[in-house]
């Protein structure tokens, strides 16, 4: 038989003929591989989860005009620059003052289904207008005209004078459509006032500006205003961090002409700062966890040492050196290190899995890498916690131990 | 030259004289018994003979080499290759089988070999036993599983403390009977022992008082076989 497999045969032997104890040094590494598996899956799977999580706060990304608005096809060329699974939503809109009630209210024309994805924290009292007609009223626009979701509501507006009028105004009156006239009182001109008669689908309760607002789809307000359709403003929201979101704001502004790519920095910001903060409360809460498995191992493997005096004293009486009882003892620890190592990366993922589904709301994904990687930190923390009780039994004396004493 | 010469060898722990002065030879192959009564010194004579404890002063001249002066390493070294040791309370390994705590001698020695291991227990009686833990064996079968243990490097000398203080008379006998055949075979033998009978046995007595060799006895008609004493 070689050195080698008697070794092994030795060190297996140790560790299950003597259940008990290396139980519970085995469940101690188990438990501190399994939280160090566990908060490395959420220190690398929480980013995602918390950027998903953020995504509820609004656009973190927004679009302004270098001239005086943007054009559709800019906004189609920019989004192109952003990749499809980072893109959340977009929202442009346009903005003009309308009347209801020959008041002024400030109008947004907006697509409902890109603004219901940037602005998912948005209260509505009722639905989101979903076809042309439908018109969609803040709170305070609510009040003040006394609506609710399925009242009728005209708006109107004045098209500018004929020498004021655009090529795009024009063009919005030739198409007819549901352009109604009015008559003037006038008697060198004849001023037409457009109105629309909508349908309120809900109420909007944001607790701030927006409540002042109306919001109708961008082919009605081209109805309504009879001007060709342009963006004052996009907002975007986007599933990256600070620095992905900068690279991706430059390259549109370098990219494309008509549009100055901004980030929303009280999203951006307030996002880094808590994920920092949440990583690094991860990393702590890691190194106490490691250095507790490490004291509760250097405890066991104590206790294990002292248990076992009359062994080591047996074993230097029959020539063992202190480089084979470090070997043997550091065989056991290294053992227990690995299987506990690879005990908690499998826990490990269990943990993780249920904090995320409980915390997140969300499966995580696994990490492969995660395992080798658990299972080395386990066999270094145990070698490190074997260190002491190794010297401890390095000094035992064969003469004294074997008396009794 | 003797295999084994103490020159003037003391061993002092503060005020107490535990050996003081000590002069001993010992011959190849050789069977010596070493009595006194308890605190003479015996325990204290073992460990130095069997390189686990240095002497404050004198000589111990093994092989014509003196190792009172050699290092912890060295002694190390020397209890490996050139002694064997027998303990009155066995100090088997739990854990591991009679076989196996034969084979951890080979193991810190050289190599491993369960085939010699296994011959070995035979030569002890054990063979059937060689699978079994010490929890699983009886005490004269656990001291056998000892002598096998220290026989199995063919070790210069075997140093035995109170091999039967733990037996009954059966087992005793098979005990010293093991001694003979390995005296038989030229194996050195010290036993130390506090029992008559155990250091009749031997070619020599050596009688320990108060740290110092009170006298010496020659077993004239040695034949290494144990009489018992039965009391009228």
């Amino acid at each position: 038989m070689k050195k080698r497999k008697m070794y092994f045969r030795m060190i297996t032997a140790s560790l299950l003929r003597r259940r008990s104890r290396m139980v519970i040094a085995l469940l101690a590494i188990s438990i501190g591989a399994m939280i160090l598996s566990g908060l490395l899956t959420i220190y690398y799977d929480v980013p995602r989860q918390m950027r998903a999580q953020f995504r509820n706060y609004g656009a973190n990304m927004i679009f302004t005009a270098t001239g005086d608005s943007i054009i559709p096809e800019d906004v189609d060329k920019a989004a192109a620059l952003i990749p499809s699974d980072k893109l959340v939503g977009m929202a442009p809109y346009r903005y003009d003052t309308v009347r209801i009630n020959d008041r002024p209210v400030m109008a947004a024309a907006t697509d409902m289904k890109g603004a219901e994805k940037t602005s998912p924290f948005w209260k509505v009292d009722g639905d989101w207008p979903a076809q042309s007609g439908e018109i969609m009223v803040g709170k305070n626009v609510a009040e003040t005209y006394n609506l609710k979701p399925g009242k009728r509501v005209t708006c109107t507006f004045a098209p500018e004078k004929e020498e004021e009028k655009g090529p795009a105004a024009e063009a919005g009156e030739n198409q007819g459509g549901t352009d109604k006239a009015a008559e003037a009182t006038t008697e060198e001109e004849v001023v037409l006032d457009n109105y629309i008669d909508f349908t309120v689908t809900g109420i909007l309760d944001t607790g701030g500006k927006e409540e002042n607002y109306v919001y109708m789809n961008l082919q009605d307000m081209e109805e309504l205003t009879g001007k060709e359709t342009v963006y004052d403003i996009c907002e975007l929201s986007v599933s990256a961090n600070a620095k992905e979101l900068e690279t991706i704001a430059d390259q549109i502004t370098e990219s494309v002409d008509g549009i100055n790519a901004r980030l929303v920095k009280r999203v951006t910001q307030s996002e880094t700062t808590v994920l920092n903060k949440l990583q690094a409360l991860v990393l702590l809460v890691t190194v106490i966890v490691l250095a507790l498995t490490m004291i509760c191992v250097a405890t066991t493997m104590t206790a294990v040492v002292a248990e076992r005096r009359k062994e080591i004293g047996l074993r230097k009486a029959l020539g063992a050196s202190n480089k084979s009882i470090v070997e043997e003892f550091m065989g056991e620890g290294l053992v227990l290190g690995a299987v506990g190592g690879l005990l908690g990366s499998i826990l490990g993922f269990v943990f993780a899995q249920v904090v995320s589904m409980n915390v997140f709301n969300s499966s995580i994904t696994l990490m492969p890498w995660l395992v080798p990687l658990t299972v080395i930190a386990s066999v270094l923390v145990t070698g490190l916690a074997c260190l002491i009780p190794i010297r401890s039994a390095v000094d035992v004396d064969p003469a004294l131990v074997l008396k009794g004493e | 030259m003797s295999l084994l010469e103490l020159k003037n060898v003391s061993k002092i722990y503060g005020s107490l004289h535990a050996l003081d002065h000590v002069n001993i030879k010992v011959e190849k192959g050789e069977w010596l018994a070493i009595m006194g009564p308890s605190g003479s010194g015996k325990s204290t004579m073992m460990n130095i003979i069997g390189a686990l404890d240095k002497a404050t002063e004198g000589e111990i001249l093994l092989d014509g080499v003196d190792i009172a002066k050699k290092s912890a390493s060295a002694l190390t070294d020397i209890r490996r290759d050139k002694i064997g040791l027998i303990f009155q309370q066995f100090h088997l390994v739990s854990y591991l089988t009679a076989v196996e705590n034969v084979m951890l001698a080979q193991y810190y020695h050289s190599v491993p070999d369960e085939k010699e291991a296994l011959e070995a227990l035979d030569r002890a009686g054990l063979s059937e036993r060689a699978h079994h833990y010490p929890s699983q064996l009886s005490g004269g079968e656990q001291q056998r599983v000892c002598v096998a243990r220290a026989l199995i490097n063919y070790p210069e000398i075997i140093l035995a403390d109170e091999p039967t203080g733990n037996l009954d008379e059966a087992n005793e006998e098979i005990v010293v009977e093991l001694f003979r055949k390995l005296h038989e075979d030229g194996t050195t033998l010290i036993v130390v022992t506090h029992n008559p009978e155990v250091a009749e046995v031997a070619q020599r007595t050596i009688v320990l008082r108060n740290g110092k060799v009170d006298h010496e006895t020659i077993n004239e008609n040695f034949t290494g076989k144990i009489k018992h004493i039965t009391l009228q």
